[in-house]
């Protein structure tokens, strides 16, 4: 991690007046300094030398098709690291994102799947779950409720149980399904490269919450809350009116990953979502959001989810067996939460 | 307790003594049990700090209440953000960063606070001085009724404790309010116009730093004397 040097310094320059506060005794806590400014530069940097890299390996990696499927790899990963983001920014982590997902899967199953007559159509089901799963109880309503963390332990049990009993451990198949639900695996093609409706949502969700974090009121009450919540409770903002509508920002977000989802694997399958938890939170902490929250961007959620499916693809295309890619996302992980501990030694 | 328009009130007492709870009910950041506040001679009640905010009466918290990752400005505004003019702030609820620190910087001149010369940098990056000066400074743009400053100098040197009183000063010559909370009674008796001295939960004098020494302060506020 010590490559940032060569990008980072460009940026100092337009900086000089922030750069005065910063410690600027060796290059090495000048660099810590940027990267605590701009904490989307790490992951930047191992993308790109991960592409490279792999690129080096196995020639098959650069090749439309492959990055076509790399996107597609990283559509659903990435949405539900969107809803991890924020949940993270307030310094809280949910356990339960991949559970959640799947429940919507299913409950996305439409009127006339097996076995379940009084399922109703998609969207209207979807948004039902939302108002009973995510409700109330995922948040803290004041210092006596128990920790949003632990709830999301809870949750996760919960939402898996729920899910393999609604499903009867039985996958949907897309052929089943009306077609709205596995619209977002239709594809188009940008310059040989193709492209699936679902991937677009996800861009389009990243420029949407991007644009919400960086520019409204709400989006700097995330962070202030993540920061300090009793600093932001005495500055006059209502914590617990924030925390309750991030969590509820997060719910919809996972719907609109299990409708990527669907589309993706055209089918709804109960045992969708186990490596998603790991992988969403992953593609968050690579991507410079702190676990103690008020730091990171949502960006970086996205080099962070490209990271891991740079690293899931090249690795299996490198012959590697699919248990090392487990590995590496681990490895990922500790490197990442090292990186976030050393950057935030910056503060006095 | 009673605070007139233009002074400057501090509360002394002893730890336990009662002081930041007193001051917690005035701000809205606990409800008292009993007891009643007016303002402008109207019964006012707070619930939470916004209600205190909304009546005019800002506080500068020992803690500060800043949030380190946000930028000065962004602090200054925090809770009330400025929107943008027209669709883009009443439809995409944009804040207006250019103007919250065009507005923060005519603050902190307005204030005669120099040491912060940049306010787009992280308060975390800031000095414990400094810091004291973004909380003050938020105060005072807000504060229309009451500013309360609770152990304002506590962590400070000598040079920054001295530039939080001339603060003080300063919001005095505007005609606001200022009720300071302190331990550090030579400053205590600097800029104040009266002394409420808080024992064992209740008022135990009114005085004036012209009709009482230091050491009979202490001695009231030990329960040595009788006031």
């Amino acid at each position: 991690m010590t490559q940032p040097t060569q990008t980072a310094h460009p940026a100092t320059g337009a900086h000089d007046l922030a750069e005065e506060f910063l410690d600027r005794t060796t290059p090495l806590s000048r660099l810590r300094g940027v990267m605590h400014r701009y904490p989307a530069i790490s992951p930047a940097v191992v993308l790109v030398i991960a592409i490279i890299v792999f690129g080096m390996l196995n020639e098959r990696f650069l090749n439309p098709a492959n990055l076509s499927l790399i996107t597609q790899q990283v559509a659903v990963v990435g949405t539900l690291a969107i809803a991890q983001t924020l949940i993270i920014l307030t310094a809280g982590i949910d356990l339960s994102v991949g559970a959640v997902m799947v429940l919507r899967l299913d409950g996305d199953r439409p009127v006339h799947g097996p076995e379940r007559p009084l399922a109703h159509p998609g969207p209207a089901r979807r948004t039902s779950r939302r108002s009973r799963g995510r409700g109330p109880q995922r948040v803290p309503r004041d210092a006596a409720a128990p920790p949003p963390f632990i709830v999301t332990l809870g949750t996760l049990n919960v939402f898996v149980a729920l899910t393999l009993l609604y499903s009867n451990g039985a996958t949907v198949r897309g052929g089943d399904m009306p077609d709205l639900l596995t619209w977002t695996g239709t594809t188009f093609s940008v310059g040989g490269v193709n492209f699936t409706m679902g991937v677009l949502l996800m861009l389009v969700l990243y420029i949407v919450i991007a644009f919400i974090l960086s520019q409204t009121a709400w989006g700097r009450h995330v962070y202030a809350v993540g920061d300090d919540k009793e600093a932001a409770r005495l500055a006059g903002i209502s914590v617990s009116r924030v925390l309750m509508s991030v969590y509820l920002a997060a719910g919809a977000i996972l719907a609109i990953g299990a409708w990527i989802q669907i589309g993706r694997s055209n089918a709804a399958s109960p045992n969708a979502g186990t490596d998603l938890n790991l992988d969403s939170i992953t593609a968050v902490v690579i991507g410079g959001t702190s676990l103690f929250g008020g730091r990171g961007t949502i960006w970086g959620t996205l080099l962070g989810a490209l990271i891991v499916g740079v690293f899931r693809n090249g690795l299996s295309l490198a012959g590697l067996d699919v248990l090392w890619q487990t590995f590496a996302v681990g490895v990922l992980i500790v490197l990442a939460v090292s990186v976030d501990q050393w950057i935030r030694k910056v503060r006095k | 307790m009673r605070l007139y328009p233009g002074e400057v009130l501090a509360i002394i007492g002893d730890n336990g003594a009662g002081k930041s709870t007193l001051i917690k009910c005035l701000t809205g950041a606990e409800v008292a049990d009993e007891g009643e506040i007016t303002l402008d001679g109207k019964p006012v009640q707070f619930k939470r700090p916004q209600d205190a905010h909304a009546a005019g009466i800002e506080t500068v918290y020992q803690t500060l209440a800043v949030s380190p990752a946000l930028d000065v400005a962004s602090n200054l505004f925090l809770g009330r953000e400025l929107r943008r003019a027209g669709l883009l702030g009443s439809v995409f609820r944009m804040v207006d960063k250019k103007g919250m620190r065009k507005r923060a910087r005519q603050e902190l001149a307005d204030l005669g606070i120099s040491t912060l010369q940049d306010v787009t940098v992280a308060v975390e990056n800031l000095s414990g001085g400094q810091r004291q000066a973004v909380a003050v400074a938020r105060a005072a743009a807000f504060g229309s009724k009451v500013v309360v400053l609770d152990e304002p100098t506590a962590a400070l040197g000598v040079r920054e404790s001295n530039q939080v009183l001339q603060l003080v000063k300063n919001l005095r010559e505007r005609g606001i309010p200022v009720i300071l909370i302190s331990h550090n009674m030579p400053h205590v008796f600097e800029v104040a116009d009266r002394i409420h001295i808080q024992r064992l939960g209740k008022c135990a004098a009114t005085i004036t730093p012209q009709s009482h020494s230091m050491t009979d302060a202490v001695a009231i506020m030990t329960g040595a004397r009788k006031a």
